[in-house]
């Protein structure tokens, strides 16, 4: 029987939840505030006059509204999240409580430096971990994500380029790699040029050494991949790229896959940058915030942008000014000194694992996602040969003539209660799966997981492509009209017209 | 280790069926001058009681503004969050969830995001908001790039009365784009003529109000200016709660607004996280960087929302994409959606007012002070004033006193010897007031 229609269109702990603009109670607040009376003001003559237009409520109808709103969300916390190139792993809580400490959260950033010695302190040790588990000597701690980090590893390698009067104008990108590369070395005023994949599912090296030549600034290269493979030829890339006078620039996303086991400064790196979102285990926050922080070879740490921490003695010292030392910072790239309160978070995090639990860290999540491709490859269609690295990529072949598509295998995951895998990235294979499921997974949540993945690929080639279409079926909303959603764009609530 | 649930005995198991002797072969393809040969030269593993202490102890090394008598500001500002906010900001559903890419699980993030662009745009005076920056300082770059990218103009009036940082992180941006920024001196006297260096060429005026040192002005003048000659006018906002009391950019004729919108919801947090926001003309939407959420329906034909106008991103665009940004402060912008809603239009008002209030009050008692003088005319909660001594001398000494004065204009702009800015919000009682007025005596003396 199926569940009958309801008068509210509640069903059963799934509320409907309207807009907070349509939930307006005009003069409702949910603050207390004093009488402030001012008869008088000094705004220049540019006081408001007309409202705002901002709903008014009181706290109990807040509360329960974002709660409703809450619970329309998958996370991980709720369960299985093996969005590929997004490491969702969990996020401990002890390190949300030490973020919130007042000697923390309630420091000014510009309050005098002799009042912040402690913060100063955690950011030097935050750096200091970042380094020694890349094994590089800088590090740029501004950056707010990994985007940030690229565009200030770039700038960093331009400066480094310019000062020895060597300006060069392209930045070699393999075609797998995640959109912000591309978009990154743009932003820096670079041309870029595609290289493409070998059927190893890795740069193709003779395509690389065609197109460098001494106008490259720099290789971009997500390492492991973003196939989930480690880069076999690494080494070599790296000597081709010094060779030809570039730096070697790599997307530190997947470092998961080999934090504690791999430096990527032995590999010949030059500059990295790292999500403390991802590896490091500070929450995304339904879309951040992060924190890109930036490791970067000797040769390019005096170019690192401004503001950084540097140790006199037992003091900590917070250099703002680029004019301050000998150091040629290319400039700054955002307000104050970057996102301390997720540094506070990294920091306790690595601090509790250790150089040790870091290994495991890395040694577990390449554990879990060969057993997934070892579990999965004889019903899916892996395009590459393993062992793969913390995530594994599969194609859309297993689907052919079935009349699914990955997008609906994707979306059937979601009624079975996963959140569904990466799809259609990396762009290098055809309808690509790609699926990380992180070292906090334990074996049996992989063996549900796997076991759903098998039958819907058996429901798949049965012919049942219908329950594929129409998934989901059991969520707050149904498949949502994105093509109606961006030919008329809708981006803000507006009173009805009467 | 408490973070990691495979057992030994898992971890057989799943090398048996992945038919591997060791992870060791698991990691076959790092070439051998990868591979580490000797341990991690860092502390191992430790235990929860320990780190609590060590990080505590970091913690105590510093003296909070949070605290104290303070009347920081320059760009971030203390207010007071209700309870509410943090409570709900920490529910796993919300903190614990990805970027909304699967709308059918991920209706929480989409409807407040929905609702905070809509926020964001109505008290910018704006058509449309995007669904968060980084910070105010990249807004107002990527504000910047934009108005670039509209007018296809490559010149950017920058005032000199804009934060410092907001203007080295744009110069930084735009430095390899090809676009030039003109900047007058830095704007302590109040009288730079913007209007005066628009031309045929210039692609936006940036401006920032109220400006870093606290001036409130109607830039209708300046927008009619702009728009005149075809150029775009760029309002910065970094102090968000003005906007309770002040004319929004918008209705004065901003054509984009970046603004900072820490102060509502968010901690101090020694600068970062917070949240950048982002406004501008429905005619501009498709020239926004960043996500914006829509709304539409689903195939039943009930309302929902999704992530919209990707095409502009750099996971579709790639190189041509109008921003780099992926992840952007997504729960920085709950914290300040809860709060606003918290508010509401009556809240809000009444905190922009106790604040101005504030301000006026202690305006009015350091003008009566020997040794100190009010620069501005016009203010909402954040003033300059010049002291008879170095402003960092005096600040220090007062820091020692437990009292944090407000920001040494100097830390920002070297010449500024003598500037202090001055904020005072809806936290700052009578009696900090007192301390500050009577530390300030001493140390002027
Ligand atoms: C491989 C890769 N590179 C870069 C990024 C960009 O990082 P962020 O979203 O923190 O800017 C991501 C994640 O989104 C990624 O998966």
């Amino acid at each position: 029987m199926s569940a009958p229609e309801t008068y509210t269109g509640n069903r059963g702990l799934q509320m409907e939840e309207p807009l907070i603009f349509e939930a307006d109670s005009p003069g409702l607040c949910g603050v207390d505030f004093p009488d402030a009376d001012i008869t008088s003001d000094r705004l220049g003559g540019v006081k408001r006059e007309g409202d705002i237009g901002l709903p008014g409520m009181a706290e109990p109808q807040v509360v329960r509204h974002y709660l409703r709103l809450s619970q329309k969300n998958y996370s991980i916390d709720a369960g299985f999240y093996p969005l590929g190139s997004c490491t969702m792993k969990h996020n401990p809580r002890l390190n949300e409580k030490l973020a919130r400490l007042p000697g923390f959260a309630g420091l000014h950033p510009l309050q005098p430096e002799t009042t912040t010695q402690g913060a100063l302190e955690l950011i030097d040790a935050t750096a200091h971990w970042l380094s020694v588990l890349t094994g590089l000597p800088g590090v740029a701690m501004s950056p707010a994500a990994g985007a940030h980090g690229e565009f200030a590893g770039l700038m960093t390698i331009r400066a480094a380029l310019e000062d020895r009067g060597d300006a060069r104008k392209r930045v070699l990108v393999p075609e797998s790699a995640h959109g912000t590369n591309p978009a990154s070395a743009h932003a820096c005023g670079y041309a870029v040029e595609s290289i493409p994949a070998n059927d190893r599912g890795r740069v193709d090296l003779d395509a690389f050494r065609a197109a460098l030549d001494t106008d490259v600034a720099a290789l971009m290269l997500t390492n492991p991949n973003t196939c989930g493979l480690f880069e076999d030829e690494i080494i070599e890339i790296a000597e081709a790229v010094h060779e030809a006078g570039a730096f070697f620039y790599c997307d530190g996303a997947n470092f998961n896959a080999i934090v504690g086991r791999v430096r990527p400064g032995d590999l010949g790196i030059d500059c990295m940058h790292i999500n403390l979102h991802k590896t490091f285990s500070t929450p995304h926050g339904g879309g951040g915030p992060g924190s890109g922080p930036v490791v970067l070879s000797e040769a390019l740490t005096p170019y690192a942008p401004v503001p950084y921490v540097v140790r006199d003695g037992n003091r900590f010292r917070l250099i703002e000014d680029e004019g301050a030392s000998d150091a040629k910072p290319f400039g700054r790239i955002k307000g104050f000194h970057g996102q301390f309160g997720v540094f506070v978070r990294a920091l306790a995090y690595m601090m509790s694992l250790g150089a040790d639990g870091l290994k495991q860290v890395a040694e577990d999540a390449v554990l879990n996602a060969n057993y997934l491709m070892a579990s999965l490859e004889d019903v899916l269609s892996a395009p590459f040969a393993g062992p793969c690295m913390h995530e594994v990529l599969f194609d859309d072949r297993f689907l052919a003539d079935s009349g699914v598509s990955t997008l609906d295998f994707a979306k059937a995951m979601i009624d079975e209660g996963f959140h569904p895998m990466t799809m259609y990235f990396p762009l290098v294979v055809h309808g690509a799966l790609l699926m990380e499921p992180t070292e906090t997974e334990s074996k049996a949540a992989l063996d549900s997981f796997i076991g759903t993945v098998r039958s819907l690929a058996e429901k798949a080639k049965a012919g049942d492509a219908e329950l594929f279409h129409e998934a989901p079926h059991l969520t707050p909303r149904r498949r949502l009209d994105e093509t109606a959603a961006a030919r008329k764009p809708v981006l803000r609530w507006l009173p009805p017209e009467d | 280790m408490r973070y990691l649930p495979l057992s030994a005995d898992d971890r057989g198991q799943m090398l048996a069926a992945i038919g591997v002797d060791s992870v060791d072969d698991l990691y076959r393809d790092v070439p051998a001058g990868g591979r580490l040969t000797s341990p991690i030269e860092l502390p191992g593993h430790t235990g929860e009681i320990e780190v609590e202490r060590a990080l505590t102890s970091m913690a105590a090394r510093n003296t909070p503004a949070g605290g104290a008598p303070s009347f920081l500001g320059g760009g971030i500002y203390r207010h007071f969050v209700p309870a509410a906010v943090d409570h709900l900001i920490q529910r796993g559903e919300f903190l614990t969830a990805y970027t909304p890419y699967q709308p059918e699980v991920s209706q929480g993030t989409l409807q407040y995001l929905f609702e905070f662009q809509t926020q964001v745009a109505l008290l910018t005076g704006c058509d449309v908001a995007n669904a968060s920056m980084y910070d105010g300082a990249t807004a107002c770059a990527e504000a910047v790039i934009m108005a670039g990218r509209i007018t296809k103009r490559k010149k950017a009036v920058v005032s000199g009365a804009l934060h410092p940082h907001y203007a080295a992180v744009t110069a930084t941006s735009t430095e390899f784009l090809g676009l030039e920024l003109v900047t007058p001196n830095p704007d302590l006297t109040g009288e730079e003529d913007l209007s005066a260096m628009i031309g045929g060429d210039t692609a936006c005026v940036v401006v920032q109000n109220p400006d870093f040192f606290g001036r409130v002005r109607d830039l209708t003048a300046l927008a009619d200016a702009c728009h005149a000659q075809g150029a775009l006018l760029v309002v910065v906002v970094t102090e968000i709660v003005a906007l309770g009391l002040i004319k929004s950019p918008g209705e004065m004729g901003a054509d984009i607004v970046a603004g900072e919108g820490q102060s509502l919801g968010n901690a101090l947090n020694f600068g970062g996280p917070t949240v950048g926001l982002m406004a501008t003309r429905q005619k501009f939407v498709r020239q926004l960087p960043g996500r914006l959420v829509g709304q539409t329906t689903d195939v039943d034909g009930q309302r929902g929302f999704v992530l919209t106008l990707s095409t502009r991103e750099q996971h579709i665009r790639r190189d041509k994409a109008t921003s780099n940004i992926c992840t952007n402060s997504g729960l920085c912008a709950l914290a300040f959606t809860i709060h606003l809603t918290m508010l509401g239009e009556v809240g809000l008002r009444k905190m922009a007012a106790l604040n101005h209030a504030g301000a006026m009050r202690l305006a009015e008692r350091l003008a009566g002070m020997a040794g100190v003088e009010v620069l501005n005319e016009s203010f909402f909660n954040e003033f300059t004033v010049r002291l008879s001594k170095p402003a960092s001398g005096v600040v220090d000494a007062l820091a020692e006193k437990g009292v944090f004065a407000g920001v040494p204009v100097s830390r920002l702009l070297p010449d500024a010897e003598q500037l202090l800015l001055v904020a005072v919000t809806e936290l700052n009682s009578d009696d900090d007031m007192d301390r500050l007025v009577n530390e300030l005596e001493e140390a002027l003396r």
